[in-house]
């Protein structure tokens, strides 16, 4: 088994060392902090955490005295937390993404959310998927928009796959490809025996059946010859759960090498308007446990280098927690970001308690704004075309 | 074994043929009006239709409405209810395991109820109707998990399928499935629970963006006490927990419970206009036009919300008949399956492979996947769901999983061929009234091989076959097969999937 608190520098090293010598080949992953290319060789996994996550009790702010008072029932007990520093904690199903943290692979982002929050889980998850503002609608997902505009479409399979939840959400557009599957051994099976339909009818539903038949049959014939080969076996275990098998599969699809920029999985129903402890609690251990193998299977299978993992969700939850010892929907939350090439630590301030709007927090970093540092900084695509949009771009990655 | 039940009252009327042949209905409108409708169209079904004008068979599928089932309730139905309250309390793990399991066995035979009532009711439109209104009024097992209340408010569903939407809406409110599902339950006076009042005005009433967030926290509040009591399952007001203190909603104030709060929703004309673009989504199009909808939605309102009455409207309005609306909308993963039943009057022992079935296409019915429902549309074909229609459909025309087991009345896990829908965890379970009464253990199935027999003209002629199966032209003609071979290259075509 691998070390991984070791890998990322070891890896550095290496790389800085291949490059000195010219040595390194060409499409080897390293991630391209400062090459002038964009390279969607860098993929990015979205882990939507589906009917908005409660992010205090995600990341506790457990030394102000508020959170305990607003939350008699729900607040987390201090000792049973796993410390970040003085004020911050992790909730304890979360403790195996410590090695990340330590390592310096895991960016909190803390307050994020938008202005003039929607409190609708179907019209918040739109707006984050979308990348909107609050009372904009747009048609398109923020990286369908962006990836069908990239170079190498012919070579890829899709610009995206999707595991679990079946909605395929940032990824939703009228030219970009996203493929959902059980597995992708089972999909490039059947879908490698399926016909491309020879004509486009103008019938929209119609058009719809007959591109996503096409769909299949291209990616099935992709990835069926990358499954031809010998495959790299992954030792690394998954927790067998929902989110656990999805982030098996993820795996699996990238150590194929298929080029797929985007993949999506998700975990839920975080919508815990009652008796809220048991269910987050085993949603948390489910993200943790999950998210810490796949990273152990990406080290292992020497792939991490290029792999992104990305949190999200509709909103947060409100503050106070309701009668039924559960929460409401709120809005500013916390979210992950991890990957070897990310800035481990935290981004931006923790929301106060004590200065709410409306019983709910004020968010402090624009969601897109995490888009747009990872476009520029993991894609090196200019976010503000994308986006449409200036924002305030994080140091999110080194 | 079961029988698919040829609409009777579509067959009487057949004969009754008052309309003049100018105004007949072609082949091809009475294969629409039945796939928008019903759940797929047979050669007699069309036969019925044809001499009658659009005006008739609109008001001969409405009049075919039923509120009750065909089908006798599930087994668990008629047993005692479960303790409940011991439930809740308990602390032992395994009892509560052995109950929960007891719990998830109910939900498969009510899942298979249901199927097998789609199969054989003689209204297809009315349980069309039932699903519309099963995931506009969602309820799920996964938090519900009363098997019972789940059954209850299907009822009720059919109860009111094109009845007054103001009583569906009041009743939908106190019904016990509804107030476990949305945490009405945990609405009280000294906390209000949001999740109800919430989903009524954003999904149920009047759309999303048409409230404040204040309005919902009014709301909320006139809703409070409006309980179920766990040991009987009937709705409690819980006076006690009721906050009877002024509110203010949609601008109006006074002492406000929550049916003075559904008057005010149902009083805001822009309800109608949410509900008729709904139905429209429904049956007509997936692209509601504005001013159609403005004057269909005034008959829903100007008759206080009688569905009936805005259905016949919307069903004879041009835009249900125009070339451009034919075959635009996709199948719902339960239109295919039973539609493909009907459609060929495929023998069915059992329909408990169809729960599995449908979960796998994403519509596990009494499950949806969120408040919202299912999303429909292109929603439902992904490069997974596609594969897998085109899989499943195939099974049915071959009649894989759909033979009895000898003596359990159930399916197991083995009798599915290749194991390609994993086991389903069913030991028996089925009444005795709906399986295999009269069929003879292990009888072999013969998938389509009847149909086939009995249609020697169609198989033999690709054009009419795909005209009877298609809602439009194939758009990968069969080009040279007949038989067989020729049915199944029509229902793995993409025209297939839409109605």
């Amino acid at each position: 088994m691998i070390d991984p608190t070791h890998t990322r520098r070891r890896f550095l090293e290496g790389a800085a060392l291949l490059a000195l010598t010219g040595a390194l080949p060409a499409g080897c992953a390293v991630a391209p902090r400062t090459g002038a290319q964009a390279s969607l060789n860098n993929v990015l996994v979205l882990v939507e955490l589906n009917g908005g996550n409660d992010g205090l009790n995600t990341v506790v702010p457990f030394a102000d005295p508020l959170y305990a008072k607003l939350r008699p029932t729900l607040a987390l007990a201090p000792d049973s937390l796993v410390k970040l520093d003085a004020r911050t904690a992790l909730h304890p199903g979360l403790a195996p993404l410590m090695t990340a943290w330590n390592g310096g692979e895991l960016a909190i982002v803390q307050g994020v959310g938008y202005d003039k929050p929607n409190l609708s889980h179907f019209r918040s998850i739109e707006i984050w998927e979308t990348a909107s503002e609050s009372e904009q609608i747009l048609p398109e997902g923020w990286l369908a928009r962006v990836l069908v505009q990239q170079p190498g479409a012919a070579r890829r399979p899709a610009e995206g796959a999707v595991f679990g939840r079946p909605s395929i959400g940032p990824l939703m557009g009228a030219n970009a490809r996203a493929v959902l599957m059980d597995s992708v051994q089972n999909f490039a099976s059947k879908a490698s025996k399926v016909d491309a339909p020879p004509a486009s009818p103008k019938n929209s539903a119609l058009a719809h059946i007959v591109r996503t038949q096409g769909e299949i049959a291209r990616a099935g014939d992709i990835l069926a010859a990358r499954l031809q080969g010998p495959q790299p076996a992954i030792k690394t275990t998954f927790p067998r759960n929902g989110l656990g098998g999805q982030l098996s599969n993820a795996a699996r699809l990238i150590a194929t090498g298929a080029d797929v920029p985007v993949i999506k999985v998700s975990l839920g129903s975080f919508d815990t308007h009652t008796y809220e402890r048991n269910t987050h609690d085993r949603l948390m251990a489910e993200l943790g446990g999950a998210m810490a193998a796949f990273r152990l299977a990406m080290v292992e299978t020497g792939n991490w280098q290029r792999v992104t993992v990305m949190t999200y969700s509709e909103f947060g939850r409100r503050p106070a927690e309701n009668s039924a010892q559960g929460t409401d929907h709120g809005t500013a939350a916390p979210h992950f970001v991890l990957g070897p090439g990310v800035r481990g630590g935290f981004h931006g301030a923790a929301p106060s308690l004590a200065d709410l709007s409306d019983s709910n927090l004020k968010h402090h970093i624009d969601f897109r704004d995490i888009y747009a540092s990872t476009l520029r900084q993991w894609w090196n695509i200019d976010p503000r075309q994308a986006l449409q949009r200036n924002g305030v771009e994080l140091r999110l990655f080194v | 074994m079961l029988k698919v039940v040829v609409t009777s009252v579509l067959a009487m009327a057949g004969c009754i043929a008052l309309a003049g042949p100018a105004a007949a209905l072609s082949p091809d409108e009475a294969r629409h009006l039945l796939l928008r409708t019903g759940f797929g169209a047979t050669p007699m079904q069309i036969r019925a239709l044809e001499p009658m004008d659009r005006a008739k068979a609109v008001r001969t599928i409405l009049d075919s409405t039923t509120t009750e089932a065909v089908t006798p309730p599930p087994a668990f139905m008629s047993e005692p209810r479960p303790d409940w309250p011991s439930h809740y309390k308990s602390t032992d793990e395994e009892t509560k395991g052995v109950f929960n399991r007891a719990r998830d066995a109910e939900a498969v035979q009510l899942k298979a109820w249901w199927y097998t009532e789609m199969i054989a009711t003689p209204s297809p439109f009315t349980e069309r109707m039932v699903l519309f209104w099963h995931n506009h009024f969602t309820s799920g097992m996964d938090k519900v998990r009363h098997t019972d209340l789940l059954f209850r408010q299907n009822a009720l569903f059919r109860q009111n399928a094109t009845g007054s939407f103001r009583t569906l809406v009041q009743s939908i409110a106190k019904d016990p499935a509804m107030v476990r599902y949305l945490d009405s339950q945990a609405n009280k006076k000294a906390a209000p629970n949001e999740n109800f009042a919430r989903e009524l005005l954003e999904l149920y009433t009047l759309g999303e963006g048409r409230y404040s967030e204040r309005d919902i926290r009014e709301a909320a509040r006139a809703f409070t006490g409006w309980h179920m009591n766990d040991a009987d399952g009937q709705f409690r007001f819980n006076k006690g927990q009721h906050d009877d203190s002024t509110k203010t909603v949609l601008g109006k104030t006074g002492k406000f419970d929550g049916g003075d709060v559904i008057d005010i929703i149902l009083s805001k004309p822009e309800t109608a206009v949410f509900m008729t673009a709904k139905l429209w989504r429904e049956f007509v199009s997936d692209t509601p036009d504005a001013t159609e909808v403005s004057r269909l939605a005034k008959i829903y309102r100007d008759s206080d919300y009688d569905t009936r009455k805005l259905l016949e409207a919307m069903f004879t309005a041009p835009a249900f008949w125009a070339a451009e609306n034919r075959g635009a909308l996709i199948k719902s993963p339960v239109e295919l399956l039973v539609g493909t039943v009907r459609t060929f009057e495929i023998p069915i022992a059992d329909t408990t492979p169809f729960v599995e079935y449908g979960k796998r296409l994403r519509q596990d019915i009494f499950n949806p996947p969120n408040v919202k429902g299912w999303p429909g549309g292109t929603w439902w074909i992904s490069t997974f769901t596609l594969l897998e229609r085109r899989e499943i459909v195939l099974r049915l025309l071959n009649g894989s999983d759909l033979g009895a087991a000898p003596g359990s009345g159930g399916i197991d896990g083995n009798s599915m061929g290749g194991g390609a829908m994993g086991n389903n965890g069913m030991g028996g379970g089925m009444s005795a009234s709906l399986a295999g009464a009269k069929a003879p253990a292990a009888a072999p199935v013969p998938g389509i091989a009847l149909w086939v027999d009995a249609h020697g003209n169609l198989a033999a002629a690709p054009e009419a076959a795909g005209r009877l199966l298609l809602a439009t032209d194939p758009v990968q003609p069969p080009t040279g097969k007949s038989g067989r071979p020729m049915i199944e290259a029509l229902v793995l075509d993409p025209a297939y999937q839409v109605k």
